[in-house]
């Protein structure tokens, strides 16, 4: 089925949920496409409290004439402002349906994931993502009297590590690779936002255990699972037991799509000029692809993205005094989250870098770059796509992932053949706003 | 929580009963099951928990290549991993 939009919003994070109200409450036709069961995205995620301010924009969402797509995830652009999506079968079912969005304006709010380092033992089942534990906690992975670690970098190992707690998990040990003196830093830049420090207090305070910094993991040992991990702090080497490990680098931004669609990248971030468009006519970005700079500046680029879209950019120059104040978090976050260089030594010959295709760092040592890998060793070529060794790598030996092809995502043999056929079950599914409860 | 509308299906042929809004992905972990086997033999299980990673893939009533963590548990539902010799998942 074929249906236009006004402005198609593709990421149901805290800047395309705010993108998409914006955008219906200034009366455009707006149509909101996301991959996951619910609307949210990683931050807010459904299955805990959320804070007011998630709870105010999901309800807004809920209460707007913004048609929304969950459950459909965007693999291919097969012309200028048309976008196939096909079902992401949140609901067990087999049958399959793509449909083809056409927008007179897109906005990308195509959000972050993980960044991964690679060390001895990172494969073993239940060593996760630290954003990926606590989503499947979320999900329903019951956490309570569980051992669990928490390591890695960035302000997201706290939260995790609370929510975590708040759930009953036994925390171990929540281990920050940067060393005090930075984050010590980075605190004066929280001090310009209280919201953010008292954030921090918070976590500290109802996790109970301290922080470890310049702390991180060497190995994870175990069998089937992992059991324990190996832990190291300047000279110190300790071992720790657990079930659980929560391993995250701070985040890498979802650029994929913007790439495929002709945008400008620079330096890993998607190019956009202060009205949020990127360098490809009718195409705006908002949130973390511009620069990881957390949920609040997510929401305010939303806001502007979907007002400059609307045509109100008077408006949208109102909140840009806004913008800029939190712009600084962008290299605050960057600067706090840089990733020790010793972190390099971990990997071993054996240790594998790309998941998908087993590929061992011995077989990447002597690679010159990212394309080079592909070819000899099928580094990144597995159905990840490079989404999760390519910033591995990218830390390991300076490659940039440096080319993006259609499907962004693996897709059906039948969806890939869409033709633009009229499919009526997409059309009933999308004639109605889904009435998902949030 | 809800201990009134708790979902029963099956992981493995093992009935597991969970929460409404559980994940397929969760489910499996709570049985203590691996999810995928990698190339080389290995038992894998979820890494990124947001349909991003594939770790997470599995045979979700006969149908192999689910991204688990993106598909929510329904009544009946039949989940077998590739660990557990589910079939229909090739490897090379």
């Amino acid at each position: 089925m074929k249906e236009h939009f006004d402005i198609l919003v593709v990421g149901a994070g805290p800047a395309g949920v705010a993108a998409a109200v914006t955008a219906a409450e200034c009366g455009r036709r707006t149509a909101l496409v996301d991959d996951n069961p619910a609307a949210g995205g990683q931050i807010w995620r459904s299955g805990a409290s959320l804070p007011r301010t998630a709870q105010d924009w999901l309800r807004r969402l809920q209460q707007s004439d913004a048609v929304r797509l969950q459950g459909w995830r965007v693999f291919d652009r097969p012309r200028r402002n048309v976008l196939l999506a096909e079902r992401t079968e949140s609901n067990g079912s087999t049958g399959r349906q793509v449909v083809e969005l056409h927008g007179s304006r897109l906005i990308l709010a195509t959000g972050a994931r993980e960044r991964f380092v690679a060390f001895p033992g990172w494969t073993l089942p239940n060593v996760m993502g630290a954003g990926g534990l606590d989503a499947l906690v979320r999900a329903g992975l019951p956490i309570a009297g569980k051992r669990v670690v928490v390591a890695g970098t960035g302000p997201l190992l706290l939260a995790v590590a609370a929510h975590l707690a708040e759930r009953g998990a036994r925390v171990m040990a929540v281990c920050e690779q940067a060393p005090l003196r930075r984050l010590a830093r980075f605190g004066l830049h929280a001090l310009r936002e209280p919201a953010k420090l008292w954030q921090g207090a918070h976590y500290r305070r109802s996790m109970g255990r301290g922080l470890l910094t310049g702390c991180w993991i060497t190995t994870a040992h175990g069998d089937d699972r992992v059991r324990s991990v190996t832990l190291r702090q300047g000279k110190k080497h300790w071992q720790v037991g657990c079930d659980y490990v929560g391993c995250g680098f701070h985040l890498v931004p979802n650029t994929e799509l913007a790439s495929l669609l002709g945008c400008r990248i620079e330096e890993g971030l998607v190019a956009t000029n202060g009205r949020l468009e990127t360098s490809i006519a009718d195409v705006y970005c908002a949130g973390e692809p511009n620069g990881i700079g957390g949920v609040e500046l997510a929401v305010l680029e939303g806001r502007i993205a979907a007002l400059e879209a609307s045509g109100r950019s008077e408006e949208a120059n109102g909140l840009a005094e806004q913008r800029k104040r939190k712009l600084h978090f962008v290299r605050a976050f960057a600067d706090a989250c840089r990733l020790d260089p010793a972190l390099r030594a971990l990997a071993t010959d054996s240790t594998i870098v790309c998941r998908c295709e087993d590929v061992r760092f011995g077989a990447l040592r002597d690679r010159t770059n990212w394309r080079e890998a592909k070819l000899l060793t099928r580094c990144g070529m597995g159905p990840c796509q490079g989404r999760i060794c390519g910033a591995t790598t990218e830390f390991l030996f300076g490659w940039r992932v440096d080319s993006v092809r259609p499907p962004i995502f693996p897709a059906s043999v039948a969806s890939l053949a869409f033709t633009g056929a009229p499919d009526h079950g997409a059309a009933s599914q999308i004639s109605q706003p889904a009435k998902e409860s949030v | 929580m809800c201990e009134a509308e708790l979902i029963s299906l099956t992981v493995n042929g093992s009935p597991i009963d969970v929460s409404p809004g559980t994940t397929v992905a969760a489910a499996v972990l709570t049985a203590g099951e691996p999810t995928r086997l990698s190339v080389a033999g290995e038992p894998r299980a979820p890494l990124c928990g947001m349909g991003i990673c594939f770790e997470c893939r599995v045979v979700i009533d006969g149908v192999a290549h689910r991204r688990s963590c993106q598909i929510l548990c329904v009544p009946g539902m039949d989940v077998r991993t590739e660990s557990a010799g589910a079939p229909g998942v090739p490897q090379k």
